[in-house]
């Protein structure tokens, strides 16, 4: 045990980081064994992949709302609001300005969605920062507002179907394919490993001290192996043989006899670990991530420090707006239509996703990669609950206590190590 | 002749609603200078301070600084004369590292336009080494550190950054002997190099052993500013407590 924790000492790894991914595994290995191995499946670890998506998107946006020791109750109605004005517009709109089917449909669709929630984010920011209304309650009015304007933008009606090429954003009609999630899965192994070493490599020409060379050797072997073992999870799970087969009928071509593909990355997928790293750089190495930490540990120092804090809590609430418009082009695009009630209680979800990976409500702590790890804990959860067919109701029970538990767990943990 | 003061403020004003906290206060202070500011809680003298720090905005007043009238809107404006403050508070932001609260605001920065983390602990472990030789805990955020180190943290962020004026509020409030003796000597290694300091303290005995001159505050009012070689340490508590100027026999009233 001792000898585990020095190696882990020498890793520097974050111990929060590794009870999280522990009781990730417990979750998959107890629903495994109560689904009779259906649970730990390449087909159902890539369902709650794509499940997941939307939810940790915008919980990396909830990270930095939190921190900054704010909160955004607003974002599932936004989402649903965002969701339906991207329906109207690229299944109503567009065709009738460039055609039905035009290839910038979809762009058009997803920079909208993106603007639009950038937009009403900082509304909401400013109302915040600038007119001193607390975050709760903006949000809350925000909350019931976007649900309402979600309706009347077809007066409740669904908008489908969705352009094709948008549809291809949101799940298992998108994904790369084999090759193509390896050469992505290759890339992203070969980025860990030489940041891994350019820091080593900062760190000596500083004469700091640094980690011994095995230690970094086996942090990339780590990296390079969670990486290249989750493309091949999603590589591993196979398109139904039908589909194949239409789809080289709609080639004009016929299938190779015994041939088989894999799914592979989806869209999706790929998205929330674009935003993931780009939410992380953003945190630890730009001047707004350290600012909005710094705001969130002691906002008198930051003000005090020059940094304007009502300009952050707009631009914070403004990204948050932004991955909000993503989370609803990746929720509508996988349901393929969009309905008013969208993304309807995914503001507890997200909160939830921030606050089990490690966010505190009390600000200034916090990381992306907990979130996104958090978002798919309570997915795990949700769905295997479904799988064993727990009922409705007790799911809810079970997710609730384990909400609060987690929370306890943190501030034990924190209590521990004095940090 | 007599040469330009540092800084000079003249007939300043802030009101709080009804109090009126701030009233009619000039002060000025010359390079090489240490002045301290004395008085009660709730004299006003951080609240005099913290108008040259640029916390606050006057109702009126004027702040000059080598003779040239500035606008201190805030405290990036501040900065930018060179005019740096140790708050009591310390202001620290508990949750990050001690470079991160160095350079806070004015992070340095790679040619990418990135943070640059190294770099700053580099410079941060350097002006250390000079200030506090025996802070060694640079990754852990300041929060774990003792009241000493932190206090090193906020004097190290002042110093840093070539500080022609100098602001401490009560430097000394939270630290032991030791590290008391410490600031100190700075102040007088600072003072040698031609800062000018305001030295807010509650202690009679140390301002009249750092400073050269005191102003004294009661009820937002100046009670007087006198040259240390002058007065004893009675004069000065007579002037907190009765808010009376040793020199004119002037009684400042509610």
């Amino acid at each position: 045990m001792r000898r585990l924790r020095s190696i882990v000492e020498t890793l520097e790894i974050d111990l929060r980081l590794i009870g999280m991914i522990t009781a990730l595994g417990v979750i998959w290995l107890v629903f495994d064994l109560f689904t009779g191995g259906l649970y730990i499946t390449p087909r159902n670890l890539f369902n709650l992949t794509v499940q997941t998506a939307s939810v940790a998107v915008m919980a990396t946006g909830m990270v930095f709302i939190i921190v900054t020791r704010h909160i955004d109750l607003s974002v599932g109605s936004l989402l649903g609001f965002i969701g339906m004005s991207m329906g109207l517009l690229q299944a109503q709109v567009l065709p009738e300005v460039l055609g039905y089917g035009h290839p910038m449909t979809w762009i058009i669709t997803v920079a909208a969605g993106l603007i639009m929630g950038a937009l009403i984010g900082a509304l909401q920011g400013w109302l915040v920062g600038y007119q001193m209304i607390p975050a709760f309650i903006v949000t809350l009015g925000g909350l019931l507002a976007w649900r309402g304007a979600a309706w009347w933008v077809t007066e409740g009606q669904t908008v489908a179907p969705l352009d094709e090429t948008f549809k291809m954003l949101g799940g298992a009609g998108g994904t790369l394919g084999v090759f193509w999630s390896w050469v992505v899965g290759g890339l992203a192994s070969a980025a860990a490993v030489l940041l891994v070493f350019r820091s080593r490599a900062r760190k000596i020409a500083h004469g700091f001290r640094t980690k011994p060379m095995w230690a970094e050797v086996a942090l990339s072997g780590i990296y390079v192996g969670t990486i290249l073992g989750f493309v091949g999870v999603l590589n591993a799970y196979q398109i139904p043989t039908r589909r194949v087969e239409r789809m080289f009928e709609l080639r004009g071509e016929t299938m190779p006899e015994g041939l088989t593909l894999g799914y592979g990355l989806p869209i999706s997928v790929l998205i929330v670990l674009a935003v993931t790293v780009a939410m992380t750089v953003l945190a630890r190495r730009t001047r707004l991530g350290r600012y909005i930490f710094a705001t969130g540990g002691n906002p008198d120092a930051a003000e005090l420090s020059g940094i304007n804090t009502r300009l952050l809590t707009v631009k914070v609430f403004a990204l948050m707006g932004a991955l909000v418009g993503l989370g609803a082009v990746i929720a509508s695009a996988r349901l393929g239509s969009a309905a008013n009630d969208l993304g309807t209680l995914d503001e507890l979800r997200v909160i939830a996703a921030a606050v089990i990976g490690g966010t505190a409500l009390s600000g200034g702590v916090g990381t992306i990669y907990g979130a996104v790890l958090g978002a798919l804990i309570m997915q795990s959860l949700q769905s295997g609950m479904a799988m064993v067919g727990v009922d409705a109701p007790l799911q809810s029970i079970v997710v609730g206590v384990v909400l609060v538990f987690a929370v306890y767990v943190d501030i034990i943990y924190r209590r521990r190590t004095g940090s | 002749m007599t040469q330009t003061p540092l800084v000079e403020m003249r007939d300043m004003n802030i009101r709080f609603g009804g109090n009126h906290a701030v009233n009619n206060v000039s002060v000025d202070l010359n390079p090489g200078e240490v002045v301290g500011l004395l008085g009660h809680n709730g004299a006003g003298k951080s609240t005099l301070i913290k108008m040259l720090s640029g916390a606050y905005r006057p109702d009126s007043g004027e702040i000059r600084i080598n003779g040239e009238k500035v606008e201190i809107h805030n405290p990036r404006d501040a900065r930018a004369h060179n005019i740096e403050t140790i708050y009591q508070t310390l202001a620290l932001a508990d949750n990050l590292d001690a470079a991160s609260n160095l350079f806070l605001g004015r992070e340095l920065v790679t040619g990418s336009g990135f943070v640059d983390d190294d770099a700053m602990e580099a410079e941060t472990r350097k002006i250390m080494a000079r200030l506090n030789p025996n802070f060694k805990n640079f990754a852990a955020p300041v929060s774990s550190l003792s009241g000493g180190q932190r206090q090193s943290v906020a004097i190290a962020r002042a110093v840093y950054f070539n500080a022609k004026i100098l602001i401490m509020d009560e430097p000394t409030a939270a630290l032991g002997p030791h590290e008391t003796q410490m600031v100190a000597d700075l102040i007088q290694q600072l003072k040698a190099e031609g800062l000018g300091i305001f030295l807010i303290d509650h202690d009679v005995h140390q301002v009249m052993k750092l400073c050269d001159r005191a102003a004294v505050m009661k009820n937002g009012k100046l009670v007087g500013v006198v040259n240390i070689a002058d007065v004893t340490d009675d004069d000065l508590l007579g002037m907190i407590i009765l808010g009376k100027n040793p020199i004119t026999g002037e009684i400042v009233t509610d």
